[in-house]
């Protein structure tokens, strides 16, 4: 029997063990989070039980079965609050206890092929004030809601880019706080385009347009505004949110002058897209795409042998393309082929899912003009403080265009995030005015330790990888 | 109060009765209830801030609620960089802010 060990508990991970079992491989899923269902369906503890949580999440049902599925599956283990923190020729290090916690047990496997479904977090582009208390997030604010049942605010504002922001208004309403207005960036002649091209695609994809449908019709029932073609472009406030601007953006997203509205809001969610998490990959030896997501074949295999890809990793497609990556990675991964009948669905929904995912990617494009709304003062770096100014400084200091030396410099990216929430925007400020274009070849995806880690944790795994006989306390 | 949880007897979820717990929060004890996360305790009270950035002293709290931000770093029954956003609360818990001398001289 072979082991399939996958990483991520999301909709991708939890199909892919549900399918590699099916198959007749033995599995174990290893998540940071203490419950499955990843960000996606991110729920109450058990402490908190409910009579409708299924009113907050769509697919609800689909995510209940699969959870008791694997629970019933005798050759499925599920390990929660399994913190991956590196992935080194084929060994999987893993710290098993509580988040930040010190006396967490390391573990070590090294199964015969492994599934990485680590997902995506908001990418959150800067905005003057964007670090104020009061500012999360799109995805963060969708969590308290979900989670915790905590409202952000009382006065919200949704702004960003992407469908997601309709889904995370939705939440928002739904823990009584009112919703002040979503602001999309992207102009509505281009959604029209995008989103009106081959209707007959849409059709094909019924869950995510009812999905979509849902969520205008909460706008419409709460009388909430959705802006296209306007961004939150400055948050002011002294220690708290108070307020923010509100512009309207042209084509490539520069603020239309004399366009701004000040609007009173205690609470500002804000989401551009999604950053894939890319760590694990890139430390397992994983080719990226030029688009920078996992790139894999047709059975979703990346480059390295036995190690596959499913989900917002291979690129952003949503819950339904996540699922079927997923069941195909692990069917794949335990031994299968991709010809398989048990693949036949799945196969063809990813298909249909991919082109959707596609008219997704087109019609919500960050506009390359975006930056003109930052100011000299605006952080970048949100755990180093390195603003704007300080950014410029570096690169002029070093005249280099070496993304490592200007990250050494100024220090973006090198606080406790690990570059993660700013990588992708110190990437864009430095290379717009780079001559190349290029940062030397680097990226700011790459963390060799992909989680912080206590130093005494990671002796102990030394002793584990050393054969030495750990002891009970460290 | 501007950040607050959504109050139980008129969630349309219909929550069951949860468990009450209580933390010290700086010293001062803060209501909660089991299952909530440090950061969801501290939230619920309209509380946003509890952490200062290294350089500028700027006030920051919850920002992701994922994990990944590390913006919401506390100190809890003294062990220091705790992500209160993926630690759920014990009754009994200490949490104390860190403060950002604390945090330059490791």
């Amino acid at each position: 029997m072979s082991e399939v060990v996958i990483i991520g508990a999301g909709p991708a991970g939890l199909a892919a063990a549900l399918s590699a079992s099916a198959f007749g491989a033995r599995v174990v899923v290893l998540d940071a989070a203490d419950d499955v269902g990843g960000q996606y369906w991110r729920h109450l503890p058990p402490e908190r039980p409910s009579n409708h949580e299924s009113l907050l999440h769509h697919g609800w049902a689909t995510f209940q079965r699969m959870r008791e599925a694997l629970a019933a599956d005798p050759n499925c283990t599920v390990v929660s609050s399994a913190h991956v923190w590196a992935i080194d020729r084929g060994a999987v290090h893993v710290l098993v206890g509580e988040a930040d916690g010190s006396d967490r047990e390391s573990r070590v496997y090294r199964p015969d092929a492994l599934v990485l479904a680590t997902g995506a977090f908001d990418r959150t582009l800067p905005v003057p004030g964007w670090d104020l208390p009061g500012v999360f997030t799109a995805g963060g604010a969708q969590a308290l809601a979900k989670g915790e049942r905590v409202a952000v605010g009382e006065r919200v504002v949704v702004a960003g880019a992407g469908p997601f922001l309709l889904a995370v208004a939705a939440s928002v309403v739904a823990t009584g706080a009112s919703v002040v207005g979503v602001y999309e960036a992207s102009r509505a002649t281009r959604l029209v385009r995008h989103w009106a091209a081959r209707p007959w695609e849409l059709a094909a994809t019924p869950a995510k347009a009812r999905e979509l449908v849902g969520y205008a019709a909460v706008l419409v029932r709460h009388r909430i505004a959705y802006v296209a073609g306007h961004a939150v472009t400055a948050i002011e406030g002294r220690d708290r949110v108070e307020s923010v601007t509100v512009s309207a953006l042209d084509g490539s997203w520069r603020p239309i002058k004399g366009s701004e509205r000040q609007l009173e809001a205690d609470a500002v969610c804000l989401g551009h897209g999604f950053t894939p998490r890319l760590e694990l990959a890139i430390a397992a030896g994983c080719r990226l795409s030029d688009r920078r997501f996992v790139e894999v074949d047709a059975e979703q295999r990346t480059s390295v042998a036995s190690v596959f890809a499913a989900g917002e990793i291979t690129g952003i497609g949503g819950v339904d393309l996540a699922l079927a990556e997923g069941a195909i990675a692990g069917h794949v991964a335990a031994g299968g082929g991709i010809v398989d009948p048990a693949l036949r669905v799945e196969v063809a929904r990813r298909r249909v899912l991919r082109r959707f995912a596609r008219r997704l990617a087109r019609a919500h494009v960050i506009g390359e003009n975006w930056a003109t709304w930052l100011s000299d003062e605006t952080i970048v770096c949100r755990c180093e403080d390195v603003s704007v100014a300080d950014l410029a400084a570096a690169r002029s200091a070093t005249r280099s265009s070496g993304l490592r030396s200007l990250k050494l410099v100024s220090r973006a990216g090198l606080g406790p995030c690990q570059g993660r929430v700013c990588g992708r925007t110190v990437e864009a400020l430095l290379s717009a005015r780079a001559p190349e274009g290029r940062l030397g070849g680097a990226s700011t995806d790459r963390r060799p330790i992909a989680m912080p880690i206590r130093l005494g944790e990671l002796a102990r795994d030394h002793e584990i990888e050393a054969g030495i006989p750990v002891k009970g306390q460290g | 109060m501007v950040a607050r949880p959504v109050p139980p007897a008129t969630d349309p979820i219909e929550p069951a009765a949860s468990t009450p717990i209580t933390i010290l929060v700086n010293g001062e004890r803060r209501a909660g209830v089991l299952g909530q996360t440090v950061a969801g305790i501290m939230l619920a009270a309209d509380t946003l801030t509890w952490r200062t950035s290294p350089v500028g002293g700027r006030p920051r709290g919850a920002f992701c609620g994922i994990g990944v931000c590390f913006d919401c770093l506390v100190v809890v029954n003294g062990q220091r960089d705790v992500r209160a956003c993926q630690r759920r609360a014990r009754d009994g818990d200490v949490v104390e802010f860190e403060g950002p001398s604390q945090s330059e001289g490791e």
